[in-house]
């Protein structure tokens, strides 16, 4: 890995230390004796499962949680910050997966959000445009307009201007959470380069992510966290993903990404004939046939949800047909589910669940019928229902009336994918199935969405087909049948998987190389 | 504690923030009122006092539930008591019609209503709004800007005071109304819809719940309410009056709020409602019966919306 920088000083001292981290939540203990340190110049990985401790020990940090027990040292100094404003004054910034920008101000405004410098209470536009166009000129974003409003950028944009924010009121360390699980391989690697700078200008950074690949090209050091304790620590040198991937899970994960058997494809079940929708997807045919995986590899920005989303009539069609089996359809979502086509959304939280309503409501909201005469819901055939795929999908909550937003990321996924087993859909539209999710998760939903695929062995239901699209391709790679690729707003002709390397995506998504 | 009891308990507490408020407050009278307030004539006379905002209460908890909100329902209480008037005074109309005729009427406003938000894709508040000056004007239009009599029926004796032990029909209608609302709201398909819709609407669309037809359906319901409500303040009043329960529409949301329903939607529920502007009353009388004026009545109701929405933020921090 050429890319990689040392740390500047293999000696310098941690900038931040903490020691003995305890917190307890109740009966349960959600750390337990952490220590972790990051030095200026160091890039460090904090890795773990949804539920090892990261989230807690990121809160701690940030200010916004309690410990219980153990000490914090920042820049020699005892480090105790009563809120998240006095841990950014003190020079700590954590920028978490739900960005807090506000979308109706500009990018300048943003970036001196909280500290616009002024005059007798009237903003000083200048100070704020030469400081905002400092911030991103560390960055490397010199070309980016400091006067539009923030809700036209993209997500990696938006990154780039949560980071500068955090730069310009002086930060020292840096906290991502996940940052790139919204992001394509493009904007991630952009945002490396972002980070690489940051360090090597004596940031100290600590980035977490599902993302091991990532972490192993990216990252310095790392600190693995299981059940609440460091599982392991150290340099990355000579660390490989398996080896991350072992500590995280407590055992050896052999082949989480194994290629799957693929059986015989069956009919054409759902078509897309030239379809345009949006500003983003220009131009798309597909067919789709019973049993078959199909993958959409495609960046973010691509146009791969716009489609996923004009086939599920979410979105307003420009032109083109959709059909499932010989029908032409596409008037609504409802119709679509109707005719059996459903689709789990990227943004789970926004729009996949209902936060506040519980996991057997959010489960069988799009088929609420048959559970009782005229209209009437039974609860006990409710929750019956949820139980069943509860204990065949093994969602890990306490019960069907669970509320929802209490799961962790993955068994969320797994209700949300639920719902479209439940529906009983033929042909499932899948964004992003694995985002934010851990490894062990996703390694269940990708078995999942294979057996979806098989159908039921015992022959009493057919094979589904599934349009999976995935800014991941290592995950395509492994799962599909065939692959497409999507490039601004255009999917091109399908292929074999086992034609694509991971590489080869890469480049026909990036358009390096005609596809 | 399980999945199922831990929901029971939450279903439970939830309201029994309200009731609990309700029962200090009844007690706190009880202590320092004269003793003229704890009587069960007072206290049919709490419940007959009650019956007109808990009846439009019960549509607006819907269109709280589903994220929405509606200013036009005093607008459309005072229509519908000119409409009923009009068709028994000038139309000679059988009660029972013009009784019909100001209900449909009140309905008919939610049907234009939930089109407006629906259809123009405009913010609720703007379009109730202005619904309620439109209302409002269409009502004095009606009735020339005069109260119209009407002569005395049945419908007068909906809310008139029975014996002790014997309520007034239209308290029953309200009941009857409530428990019919309730089970709408808890037991059927269409209720788990509302509540998705306020919940999430992106998810109910994404579920396949016409979120649009959801939302017209709870305006026309909260309308048709709202008209019903029309039906009882005009059998107290007897006759039609384009300016009465000005501001009403104040008194219903609050209600709803006191009773733990949330205005960025997804919660609330009946038996909350009920109990808000239960809680409403209780203040109102016993504060009248401790002869203090008008303008604390007025400070301790605010008080007690505010204190209501901060408990219940505090409660669902700690759950």
């Amino acid at each position: 890995m050429a890319q990689v920088n040392n740390p500047r000083e293999p000696s310098a001292m941690p900038v931040f230390v903490m020691t003995g981290m305890t917190k307890r939540f109740g009966a349960t203990t959600a750390l337990d004796g952490v220590d972790f340190s990051v030095r200026p110049g160091e890039i460090r990985a904090l890795i773990g499962e949804n539920g090892a401790g990261k989230s807690t020990l990121v809160s701690i940090l940030a200010g916004a949680g309690k410990h219980d027990e153990g000490t914090m040292v920042f820049d020699g100094r005892p480090y105790r910050p009563a809120s998240p404003h006095d841990a950014r004054k003190a020079g700590v910034a954590v920028i978490y997966q739900e960005l807090s920008l506000a979308d109706h101000m500009t990018v300048e405004e943003n970036i001196c959000l909280g500290m616009e410098p002024g005059r007798f209470g009237f903003v000083d536009t200048e100070a704020m445009r030469r400081r905002a166009q400092a911030a991103l000129d560390q960055l490397g974003h010199r070309d980016m307009r400091t006067t539009q409003q923030v809700r036209h950028l993209s997500a990696a944009e938006r990154q780039v201007v949560e980071i500068a924010r955090a730069l310009s009121t002086g930060c020292r360390v840096i906290v991502l959470d996940e940052p790139t699980s919204g992001l394509s391989g493009d904007d991630s690697r952009a945002l490396f380069s972002v980070l690489r700078r940051l360090a090597r200008q004596g940031c100290a950074v600590v980035y977490i992510s599902h993302f091991l690949e990532e972490v192993t090209g990216l990252c310095h050091t790392f600190t693995a966290l299981r059940d609440g304790r460091v599982a392991g620590s150290g340099k990355l040198d000579g660390v490989s993903v398996e080896d991350l991937a072992a500590m995280l899970v407590g055992r050896r994960s052999d082949a989480m990404l194994s290629r799957r058997t693929h059986g015989k494809p069956g009919d054409i079940v759902l078509t897309v004939d030239g379809l345009a929708a949006g500003k983003r997807l220009r131009l798309a045919d597909l067919a789709l046939r019973r049993g078959e995986i199909l993958g959409i590899a495609g960046l973010l920005g691509s146009g791969r949800t716009e489609l996923l989303r004009a086939i599920f009539a979410l979105d307003p069609v420009v032109r083109g047909d959709v059909r499932v089996g010989a029908y032409s359809v596409g008037a609504s979502p409802s119709e679509m589910l109707n005719h059996g086509v459903g689709l789990l959304s990227e943004d789970r939280k926004g729009e996949g669940l209902a936060a506040a309503m519980s996991v057997a409501d959010n489960m069988t909201l799009s088929r609420l019928k048959g559970f009782g005469f005229a209209g009437f819901i039974s609860s006990r055939s409710q929750n019956a229902t949820t139980q069943k795929w509860i204990d065949a999908l093994r969602i890990r909550c306490a019960g069907p009336l669970q509320n929802v937003h209490r799961l962790s990321g993955g068994n969320q996924q797994k209700v949300a994918l639920a719902r479209l087993l439940h529906h009983d859909v033929d042909v499932l539209l899948l964004d992003e199935p694995t985002r934010g999710i851990d490894v062990a998760s996703k390694a269940e939903v990708y078995r999942l969405i294979a057996s979806m695929a098989e159908g039921d062995p015992a022959g009493s239901r057919s094979p589904r087909s599934v349009l999976l699209v995935s800014s991941h391709f290592p995950e395509l790679l492994a799962v599909c049948d065939r692959i497409a690729v999507m490039k601004r707003g255009e999917l091109y002709p399908a292929r074999a998987a086992s034609e694509w390397t991971e590489h080869g995506l890469m480049m026909a998504a990036t358009g390096q190389e005609a596809a | 504690m399980n999945a199922r009891s831990e929901n029971r308990f939450r279903s439970l507490s939830s309201a029994a923030g309200p009731l609990l408020g309700l029962v200090a407050v009844y007690l706190l009278f009880v202590a320092i009122a004269p003793s003229s307030f704890s009587t069960a004539a007072n206290i049919q006379t709490m419940a007959r006092q009650s019956t007109i905002v808990v009846m439009a209460a019960l549509g607006m908890t819907l269109v709280i539930v589903s994220g929405g909100i509606d200013l036009s329902v005093g607008s459309v209480i005072a229509l519908s008591t000119v409409v009923t008037a009009w068709l028994l005074d000038r139309g000679s109309a059988s009660p029972l019609v013009a009784a019909v005729g100001g209900v449909a009427t009140g309905a008919l406003v939610g049907v234009m209503t939930g089109f407006l938000i629906t259809r123009l894709r405009m913010a609720a508040f703007i379009v109730t709004l202005g619904m309620m000056l439109l209302v409002r004007g269409a009502a004095k239009g009606i009735a020339a800007e005069q109260k119209i009599d009407a002569p005395i029926t049945f419908l007068n004796g909906l809310l008139a005071s029975g014996g002790t032990w014997h309520w007034p029909a239209g308290v029953w209608i309200t009941l009857v109304m409530a428990v019919a609302v309730a089970v709408l709201l808890r037991k059927t398909i269409f209720g788990r819809h509302v509540t998705a819709v306020g919940s999430n609407p992106l998810t109910a669309r994404l579920c396949g719940i016409r979120v649009d037809e959801v939302k017209l359906i709870v305006y026309t319901l909260n309308g048709l309410f709202a008209g019903l409500a029309g039906l009882m303040q005009f059998s107290r009043l007897t006759v039609g009056d384009p300016t009465v329960a000005m501001g009403k529409e104040l008194d219903v949301i609050a209600a709803v709020v006191i009773g733990g329903g949330s205005l960025s939607g997804g919660e609330g529920s009946i038996a909350g409602t009920i109990i808000g502007a239960l809680i409403m009353t209780v203040i109102r009388s016993g504060c009248a019966q401790m002869g203090l004026p008008n303008w604390v009545q007025e400070m301790v109701t605010g008080t007690i919306i505010v204190a209501a929405v901060a408990l219940d933020r505090l409660r669902q921090k700690r759950l």
